[in-house]
C-alpha cells in the first residue's frame, strides 16, 4: 500500500513531475522559497504571521474582531444574537410612583431592580415608610401601607402576586396606598 | 463460435422501464457508460438534473444532452460566499439557465437553487414558461424581491413548494402572498422564514384554509404569537412548522389559545422559529413533544433550565439545533433524554466576545457522544478542546459521517497540553471510516493532513482554516484523500508545490477554494495554462492587480473547478480566469448577464 510518503528536506521532487515554477529551463527563483519559508519555519506560528495578504499595509496586526468570515457563521444569525447586551443598552423601564399625601410623584426605573425585596426597600427609601411583610392570604400586614400598581388592564393591584418578570412587563405605574383603602385591599374582597 | 452479445437487440423501451427504477445521480451515470445505445436510452428518458457547479457545464449542453427532463437542481457561488468570502458581483446568475430552459423544457416542474443570483427577471420567466410548474426551491440565494415571489404567486397553478430557506429577499411590499388566486389550493410547503417583511395575516389564514395537503409552514419573525393559534388551526395537519416572533405579554387568554391549537397539530415532527422566545409560553407546545424529531432552537435565546426542561419531553428527537446556552450540563440532559438523536448543531450566542460568556466546552459534545449512539452529524462551536476530548469523541461514535468543530479563536491548542489537536482530529479520521465532512479549527501542523490523507477515504468535503505549516499538509491532503469533491482553504501556509504536483487531482474534483494562502500568480497562470478542463480563476483586487506585481506574490482569492464549458463569460472584472491572456480579458469585459 502507498501509504506514506517520506520526503528529503521537505522536497517534493517536482523534477518527477511536468509542472514546475517558472519558464521551462530554469530553476526556482529565489524569492519564492524566501516568502514560502517564512510561513514554513514557524512552527506555532503567531496571528500575525502566516497570512499574506495583498495590501501593503498589513504590518500591524489584524485585531480579532476583524477577521473577515471568521467564525464560520452565517450573517443572517449574526443579527438575533446577544441579546443580553441589547437588553442592557435599551432604555430602562421608567413608572411613576405615587404615595397618598405626598405632595409630588417620583419616577424609576424597573430594570434597576432584580426582584421585589430590591424593588420595596428602594420605595421605602424613598418615601421614608416601612411596608410590612407580605403573605399571599394577607397582603402586607403590620403596616399601613400598600404597594400597588396599575396594569395593562387599567386594574390596580396589589404588588407582590405574580411573578417579577410578569409585573415587569405589566406594571405601568405604582401607588402606595395609606389607610383604610390600603387594608381593603389586604383582605379578601 | 462465440455467440456475441448484442445489447442493440434488446428492446429500447424495455431498457427504459428498468431505467426508471434507478434514480440517484451516480447510478445513472454509470449506466450512460455501460454503451452508446445504453448511453443514447438513458439520456432520453432522464428526468432529474443535478449541477453540483453552474459552471461546470452549459445549460445548451445539459438541454442538448438531456432532452426531457422535469427536475433540475443547481448549485452556485463556493460555499465560502456564506462567511462573505466571495465579494458581491462574482457570478452565479440563474437567467441564463432558465432562458434556455424556457425553451428547451417546457414541462419542467422543479428548480432548486442554492447560492445563486436569482433576479425577479429570472422568477417572471419561471412564472410564464412552466404549465406545470411544482417546486421552488432558493436555499441562500439573492437578487430577487417580492414582486418576483408575486409573479410565482400570480401564475403558478400548480405549485406545491415555494421555499425560500434563508435567501435574502428585498421587501418592495405590495401583497404577494394575496396573490395565489382563491381556486389555488395545492400549496404543500410554504417556508418564508427569511422574509424581513410583514405578510397579511388574513391572506395566510385564508391560504392555509383552502390548501388541505400543507405539511409544512415556516413564517417569519413579523408573524406575531397571538396570531399563531389561528393559523395553526386553519392547518392542523401540519407535519412542520417555523413559528414567527415567539414573545407577546404574559396572558393566560392567549396561551390557553395557543395550547389548545397546538394539541389539535398531532402530526407535528419538526419546530423552527422561536425569534424573541418568553420562555413562559414554552410549555404551550408541549402536547406535542413526543413527536419531536426535530428541533430548532437556534435563534431562542433561552437559558439552560428552560432548554433541559423542554428537552425532557422530546424523547424521539433526531435532530436538534440550539445555542451555546444550553451548556454543557443542558448537552448531558439531552444525551439522557434524547437517545435517538442522530444531528446536533450547537451555534455561539457570543461568537466576538472575548471571553466566554456561558459554561460551554468540550465536556458537552463528549457526554452528547457518549449517550447518543446514533449521532453523526455534528456542527459545534467552542472555545476549547482537548487531545483526549477528541479521541473519546472518535472512540465512542465511529459512525459519525459529518463533523465540523470550531473553536471560536483561530489556532488555539489543546487547553490541557498546549499541544496541536493533531492527534485529536487524528483519530477523528482513524475511527470514522465513514466520514463525508470534515471542518477543522485549533491549532494544526502538517501532521492532522497527515493523517487525513492516510485514514479519510470516503471524505468528500473538507474546510481548512488557520492550519499547517508547508505545502506538505496540502499535499497530504490532495493525494491521499480518494474521494474529495470539495476542498476550501483559509489562511494557510500552503502554496504552489502541492498545488502544482497534484494538478491531476483537481479535475477529478468539483472545486477547490484557497484564499489568504501563499499560491502564486505565476503557479495560477501555468496551472490555467497546463489544464484546459479546469477554469483556474483569482479574485484580484482591483485596485492592485496581480499583473503589476512581482509574479511569485501570492493571490489574495484563488477558485479552481472542473467545467467542460470553458471559460466562463459573465466573469466581472475583479475575476480573472488564468488561461486567458489580458488582451481576450479586456475585451471581455462588456459581457453581462442579467
Amino acid at each position: 500500500m502507498e501509504g506514506r510518503v517520506t520526503y528529503d528536506n521537505d522536497d517534493l521532487n517536482l523534477k518527477a513531475t511536468e509542472l514546475r515554477l517558472g519558464l521551462p529551463g530554469t530553476d526556482e527563483t529565489e524569492d519564492h522559497e524566501q516568502a514560502v519559508s517564512t510561513a514554513r519555519n514557524n512552527k506555532r506560528p503567531s496571528p500575525d504571521d502566516c497570512v499574506i495578504k495583498s495590501k501593503s499595509d498589513e504590518a500591524a496586526p489584524v485585531a480579532k474582531a476583524q477577521i473577515v468570515g471568521w467564525p464560520p457563521i452565517r450573517s443572517y444569525r449574526k443579527n438575533t444574537l446577544q441579546p443580553k447586551k441589547t437588553e442592557a443598552e435599551a432604555p430602562g423601564i421608567y413608572v411613576k410612583v405615587s404615595m397618598d399625601g405626598a405632595p409630588y410623584l417620583r419616577k424609576i426605573d424597573l430594570k434597576v431592580y432584580k426582584g421585589y425585596p430590591e424593588l420595596l426597600k428602594a420605595l421605602e427609601n424613598m418615601f421614608k415608610f416601612t411596608i410590612g411583610e407580605y403573605s399571599e392570604r394577607e397582603g402586607y400586614k403590620g403596616s399601613e401601607y400598600a404597594p400597588t400598581y396599575e396594569d395593562k388592564d387599567g386594574d390596580w393591584m396589589l404588588v407582590g402576586d405574580v411573578p417579577w418578570d410578569m409585573f415587569m412587563s405589566s406594571c405601568k405605574r405604582l401607588r402606595i396606598m395609606k389607610g383604610s383603602e390600603a387594608r381593603g385591599l389586604g383582605c379578601g374582597v | 463460435m462465440l455467440k456475441k452479445m448484442s445489447y442493440s437487440s434488446f428492446p429500447e423501451d424495455v431498457l427504459e422501464h428498468v431505467f426508471s427504477f434507478v434514480q440517484s445521480d451516480k447510478d445513472r451515470n454509470a449506466i450512460s457508460l455501460v454503451c452508446k445505445f445504453w448511453f443514447q436510452v438513458e439520456r432520453r428518458c432522464r428526468k432529474r438534473i443535478f449541477v453540483g457547479n453552474c459552471y461546470a457545464v452549459s445549460p445548451r449542453m445539459v438541454t442538448r444532452r438531456f432532452p426531457d427532463v422535469r427536475s433540475v437542481e443547481l448549485k452556485g457561488k463556493p460555499h465560502f460566499a456564506d462567511f462573505n468570502l466571495v465579494p458581491e458581483g462574482w457570478g452565479g446568475y440563474v437567467y441564463p439557465w432558465i432562458a434556455e430552459m424556457a425553451s428547451g423544457y417546457p414541462l419542467l416542474e422543479e428548480i432548486r437553487l442554492k447560492r445563486m443570483v436569482v433576479s425577479d427577471e429570472s422568477l417572471e420567466l419561471i412564472a410564464k414558461s412552466f404549465k406545470n410548474f411544482k417546486v421552488l426551491v432558493l436555499s441562500s440565494c439573492e437578487g430577487f424581491s417580492t414582486q418576483g415571489l408575486a409573479a410565482i404567486a400570480a401564475n403558478c397553478r400548480n405549485l406545491r413548494e415555494l421555499d425560500l430557506r434563508e435567501s435574502e429577499v428585498e421587501d418592495r411590499s405590495g401583497n404577494w402572498l394575496s396573490l395565489f388566486p382563491e381556486t389555488y389550493t395545492s400549496l404543500v410547503s410554504l417556508n418564508i422564514a427569511c422574509l424581513g417583511s410583514e405578510v397579511s395575516i388574513s391572506a395566510l389564514e385564508r391560504l392555509l384554509g383552502r390548501c388541505p395537503n400543507l405539511r409544512t409552514l415556516l413564517l417569519n419573525h413579523a408573524v406575531p404569537l397571538d396570531k399563531l393559534a389561528n393559523l395553526l388551526r386553519q392547518a392542523p395537519q401540519l407535519v412542520e412548522l417555523g413559528t414567527g416572533a415567539y414573545s407577546a405579554d404574559m396572558r393566560t387568554d392567549i396561551f390557553s389559545n395557543l395550547a389548545g391549537a397546538f394539541s389539535g397539530c398531532m402530526e407535528l415532527k419538526s419546530l423552527s422559529g422561536f425569534w424573541d422566545v418568553v420562555p413562559a409560553y414554552l410549555p404551550a407546545f408541549y402536547s406535542i413533544c413526543t413527536g419531536l424529531t426535530s428541533l430548532n432552537l437556534s435563534y431562542a435565546t433561552i437559558q439552560c433550565p428552560h432548554i433541559i426542561e423542554l428537552l425532557s419531553f422530546c424523547p424521539n428527537l433526531q435532530r436538534l439545533w440550539v445555542l451555546d446556552y444550553i451548556e454543557d450540563g443542558g448537552l448531558e440532559a439531552l444525551a439522557t433524554s434524547c437517545k435517538d438523536l442522530r444531528e446536533l448543531r450547537v451555534f455561539p450566542s457570543e461568537p466576538y466576545g472575548a471571553e466566554p460568556n456561558v459554561s460551554l466546552t468540550e465536556q458537552g459534545l463528549v457526554s452528547v457522544s457518549e449517550g447518543c449512539p446514533k449521532l453523526e452529524s455534528v456542527l459545534y462551536f467552542c472555545r476549547r478542546m482537548s487531545n483526549d476530548a477528541l479521541v473519546t469523541i472518535a472512540r465512542n461514535r465511529p459512525n459519525m459521517t459529518r463533523f465540523r468543530l470550531c473553536i471560536i479563536e483561530p489556532r488555539t491548542p489543546d487547553y490541557l497540553t498546549e499541544q496541536p489537536l493533531d492527534v485529536g482530529f487524528g483519530a477523528i479520521v482513524e475511527h470514522c471510516k465513514d466520514l463525508r465532512r470534515l471542518s477543522l479549527s485549533g491549532l494544526l501542523t502538517d501532521r492532522v493532513f497527515e493523517y487525513i490523507g492516510t485514514y479519510a477515504k470516503k471524505l468528500e468535503m473538507l474546510s481548512v482554516a488557520f492550519a499547517g505549516e508547508s505545502d506538505l499538509g496540502l499535499h497530504h491532503v490532495l493525494s491521499g484523500c480518494d474521494s474529495l469533491r470539495k476542498l476550501e482553504i483559509r489562511d494557510c501556509p500552503f502554496g504552489d508545490k502541492a498545488l502544482l504536483a497534484n494538478a491531476a487531482k483537481l479535475e477529478t474534483m468539483r472545486s477547490l477554494w484557497m484564499s489568504s494562502c501563499l499560491v502564486s500568480f505565476e503557479a495560477c497562470k501555468l496551472l490555467g495554462q497546463k489544464m484546459p478542463r479546469l477554469n483556474v480563476e483569482v479574485i484580484v483586487d482591483e485596485r492592485q492587480p496581480p499583473d503589476l506585481r512581482p509574479e511569485n506574490f501570492p493571490v489574495e482569492k484563488l477558485y479552481i473547478y472542473r467545467t467542460v464549458a470553458g471559460p466562463r463569460l459573465d466573469m466581472p472584472g475583479f475575476v480573472w480566469n488564468m488561461d486567458e491572456d489580458s488582451a481576450l480579458r479586456l475585451s471581455r469585459k462588456g459581457f453581462r448577464t442579467i
